[in-house]
């Protein structure tokens, strides 16, 4: 493993982790495109050295085939989830024209609702009680 | 094969009445009383006070030695008699207590599935067995306290037993897998055989001991019994006194000889129903409310059977069965008396009640016989057994166990006198004017469905059989208590003792002279109208539990399930970082070794995918973070082609172009830039977040590279691969024939995803 690997292993990281956490889901589909770049570097340096492809027949150092048959995979799968995520927000576009991601009401309105009863200090055994 | 019979003949009567018979209540009850004496019969047939013991067993789940195993032995004779009968008795009472309307075709189905319940656990020849049934009637139970679901109180009293009862039904499930694990088996003979001690026993041994403590209203559990008399009178005379309380009282009978030598088991056991005694007969002497006072002193008297049972002496075990008997049919009789009371006049206030006296003579003498039972007054049956616990007690040991439960019960006992002389002053005291306007409207009710004197018979019918018995039972103490000398022994085979009438004089009875002639005078002299008595201290503390569980458990959801995305994504991504830190700092792998400069090539082309990614990120135009995007997969894919791995960079290389089109694609409606909307939360936070996830990652890599402990399995590939498959690019090989079933899988997220898009858009366009 080499310096360089390193730091494009961290900036791909932090970059993506950076970028999945906003509200456009078009900046959060480019983030998971990063991290996704970054996780595949991650198992090809975990898991071999660099050598020479491995392809019987060749002389010298061959490298690990298996890291490379699962980052493989790896690569068409991101690809998919990618593809899926852009058409969300394309339809989320055509549909509100805007593709952030809202907070979710029903969430909201629980905490909302904790909130009063602390505040007034109602009785939840009498209110959960009643049907 | 009978017993079983007789325990879902009560069940499908149970099940009948709530589904077919909703319209014929009374029919249903009928057939239910038909049932239970049915019940009744067969266990009689098997003899009274007999020896012999049958079986009969059905496997259920035989991998975990699971079955359901019934047993009449004579404990449980006696057990299902009182079952049968007293729920055959309270039927009948029921029909002319209640309206014939859909809420009385519903207690009717609850009733007999109750009853077919509590016959079956005290049929239980195991610990599992008596589990599953036991569970049961604390639903019925809950179902028949929350009867009147239109009333606040009820179903606040019904759910507050669920929980009680239910809680202490986990504690007795843990403690039967404790000992199903430990010992193999969970039936009472066989754990008697193998004699558990040891710390897995005392674990068993509390655990059950919860169990019976939640069940039988023992302190601090005692607060949900008093609450369940919101139930309509029948249900408190059948499940609250006279049957599922005695649930737990039957765990103790049948488990006290397993556990009486396992350390902590005597201590709790006396101590809790000392306790619960004098508590109750305390809470039973202030109370003003007829009801509550017989709820107290069913509490009491639950303590008192309690501690027989736990001091597990040999005369001790005999006066708890005869005492289970006695007070169920005296009580069971004051109950359906106090309801009488109450149907009649419309009150159950003790300074009222003795309006009754006039216009029902019969069921007030009837009520204060079971008075004089419960007080223990000769000749009465609750005489003779009281009697017998006090013999039993004066004959432990002076120890410490044997000085309390001696002292505790005999303070318990005057308490006990106390409330029921203060009682039969209620009951018959005649300076009261009887309030005419609810009776009028109660006998308008009835006379649409009954001649009132049918009614007056089966209200009042069983509250004067269950008096006579308690007289003429009393009157042969010695042919009752002959009777119950086999129930004994088939609980601890050393028990041993007998009724009389008249024991002679004694110890026990001078004491039980004394006791009486105490408890009477503070009877005679507590007043009966009492300032109104505050909620129990257990009851508010349940409360107080449920509020703040109810309370947290909302703020938990408003604090975790914030609603947001970017937190949620934020959180997860410190969890993992902080798993991956603690991995790091746990098991302090060596970070440094194996790193190298690189060539001059490869840091060209990481500084180029470095720069492009940070583009991706700063850039604000959509279209500009696509291509940046795409140039970062490009630049990756030339790291990989230098690290030997060309299928890898070809397939980088066309991945990306098609990511790009279809980003562009998607994009094309969009506006250029993404909205500035990202203030959530601070942007350092988020800035933070990055840079600790970006540091962690690649230390966690070089740690996992130094910590390889096996070698990669690329030789036997590398071997097997031109043999085996055919071909010399072993990376294909492995995605079409070693491993071909992950590509194959892989092929099945890109049709799905595929089928999602075209869906999607499809829709949209619409």
């Amino acid at each position: 493993m080499s310096v360089w690997e390193f730091a494009v292993i961290a900036v791909l990281f932090g970059v993506g982790a950076y970028m999945v956490t906003e509200r456009s889901l078009t900046r959060i589909a480019l983030g998971v495109g990063v991290l996704g770049n970054g996780v595949n570097v991650v198992i090809i340096t975990a898991g071999s050295n660099t050598g020479e492809a491995p392809i019987l027949g060749r002389t010298g150092d061959l490298t690990d085939p298996l890291p490379q048959a699962l980052v493989l995979t790896a690569i068409v799968i991101g690809f998919a989830l990618l593809t899926f995520l852009m058409t969300l927000a394309w339809r989320n576009w055509t549909l509100t024209h805007d593709d952030e991601v809202e907070d979710d009401v029903e969430d909201r309105m629980i905490a909302s609702r904790a909130e009063r009863m602390d505040k007034s200090g109602d009785q939840p055994h009498h209110e959960d009680v009643v049907p | 094969m009978m017993l079983f019979v007789a325990i879902f003949a009560q069940f499908a009567v149970g099940g009948l009445t709530l589904v077919g018979l909703r319209r014929r209540p009374a029919l249903a009850a009928a057939l239910g009383v038909v049932v239970l004496a049915c019940s009744a019969v067969l266990v009689a047939a098997r003899g009274i006070g007999g020896a012999e013991t049958s079986s009969y067993s059905v496997r259920w789940l035989p991998i975990l030695g699971f079955n359901l195993n019934v047993q009449l032995d004579g404990f449980a004779v006696v057990m299902a008699l009182l079952v049968s009968v007293l729920g055959a008795a309270v039927l009948v009472y029921s029909l002319a207590y209640f309206e014939h309307d859909g809420t009385y075709a519903r207690f009717v189905g609850l009733f007999m599935a109750f009853a077919g319940s509590m016959f079956g656990l005290v049929l239980a020849e195991d610990l599992f067995t008596m589990f599953v049934f036991w569970e049961l009637t604390s639903v019925w139970s809950f179902l028949l306290i929350g009867l009147n679901d239109k009333s606040t109180s009820a179903r606040q009293a019904a759910v507050r037993a669920l929980l009680t009862t239910g809680a202490g039904g986990l504690c007795l499930l843990a403690g039967v897998g404790i000992l199903q694990v430990q010992y193999g088996t969970t039936s009472f003979s066989e754990l008697l055989a193998a004699g558990p001690s040891g710390n897995f026993a005392h674990a068993a041994a509390i655990l059950l001991l919860l169990g019976a403590f939640t069940k039988s209203a023992q302190f601090p559990f005692h607060f949900w019994l008093p609450g369940a008399m919101a139930a309509p009178t029948p249900v408190s005379a059948y499940l609250h006194s006279a049957t599922m309380v005695k649930a737990g009282i039957v765990l103790l009978a049948r488990t006290s000889p397993i556990f009486a030598d396992v350390g902590v088991w005597r201590w709790w056991v006396v101590v809790a129903g000392v306790v619960t005694m004098v508590l109750g007969g305390w809470r039973a002497l202030r109370e003003v409310d007829a009801k509550l006072v017989l709820a107290y002193s069913t509490v009491s008297q639950l303590g008192l059977l309690t501690v027989l049972f736990g001091v597990g002496n040999r005369y001790a075990t005999y006066a708890g069965v005869a005492h289970i008997v006695a007070h169920a049919i005296f009580k069971v009789g004051l109950f359906l008396g106090v309801g009488v009371i109450d149907h009649e006049i419309g009150t159950r206030d003790v300074s009222k009640i003795g309006a009754a006296r006039r216009a029902m003579p019969t069921t007030t003498l009837a009520m204060v016989l079971s008075l004089l039972s419960m007080a223990g007054i000769i000749p009465l049956l609750g005489f003779a057994t009281k009697e017998k616990a006090l013999v039993a007690l004066l004959d432990l040991e002076r120890d410490a166990v044997g000085v309390v439960a001696l002292a505790g019960v005999v303070v318990g006992s005057v308490l006990s006198v106390a409330y029921s002389i203060r009682l039969l002053r209620a009951v018959l005291r005649s300076d009261v004017a009887p309030e005419r306007s609810q009776v009028a409207a109660h006998s308008s009710v009835d006379a649409d469905h009954h001649s009132s004197v049918a009614v007056r018979i089966a209200l009042s019918g069983p509250v004067v059989v269950a008096a006579a018995v308690s007289l003429a039972a009393g009157l042969t103490a010695a042919t009752v208590g002959s009777w119950l000398v086999a129930p004994s022994k088939s609980l601890d085979v050393n028990a041993v003792s007998k009724l009389a009438l008249w024991p002679g004089i004694n110890d026990a009875l001078i004491t039980s002279a004394i006791v009486i002639a105490v408890g009477a005078v503070i009877g005679w002299r507590a007043p009966l109208s009492q300032s109104a008595t505050s909620a129990a201290t257990g009851e508010r503390v349940f409360d107080g539990l449920y509020d703040t569980t109810m309370r947290l458990a909302k703020r938990i959801t408003a604090v975790t399930q914030s609603g947001s995305l970017p937190i949620y994504v934020g959180v997860t991504l410190l969890v993992a970082a902080g798993g991956l830190v603690a991995g790091l700092v746990i098991d302090a792998p060596r970070l440094t070794g194996g790193v190298s400069w690189g060539s001059p090539l490869e840091a060209l082309v990481s500084i180029v995918a470095m720069v492009l990614a940070v583009g991706v990120a700063v850039a604000r135009p959509r279209f500009a973070g696509a291509l940046f995007l795409g140039g970062v997969g490009y630049a990756i894919a030339v790291l990989f082609a230098m690290r030997g791995a060309p299928d890898l960079a070809t397939t980088q290389l066309l991945v990306e172009t098609l990511t790009i089109v279809v980003f562009l694609l998607a994009l094309r409606s969009m506006t250029q830039k993404t909205g500035t909307h990202v203030g959530w939360t601070p942007r350092v936070l988020r800035l933070g977040i990055a840079v600790g996830v970006g540091i962690v990652v690649p230390l966690f890599l070089l740690a996992a590279r130094a910590s390889r402990i096996r070698p990669s399995p690329a030789q036997e590939y590398f071997a097997r691969s031109l043999d085996e498959a055919g071909g010399r690019n072993v990376v294909n090989v492995i995605l079409v024939d070693f491993r071909g079933f992950d590509t194959m899988g892989e092929i099945v997220v890109l049709a799905v995803a595929a089928l999602g898009v075209v869906n999607l858009v499809r829709r949209a366009a619409r």
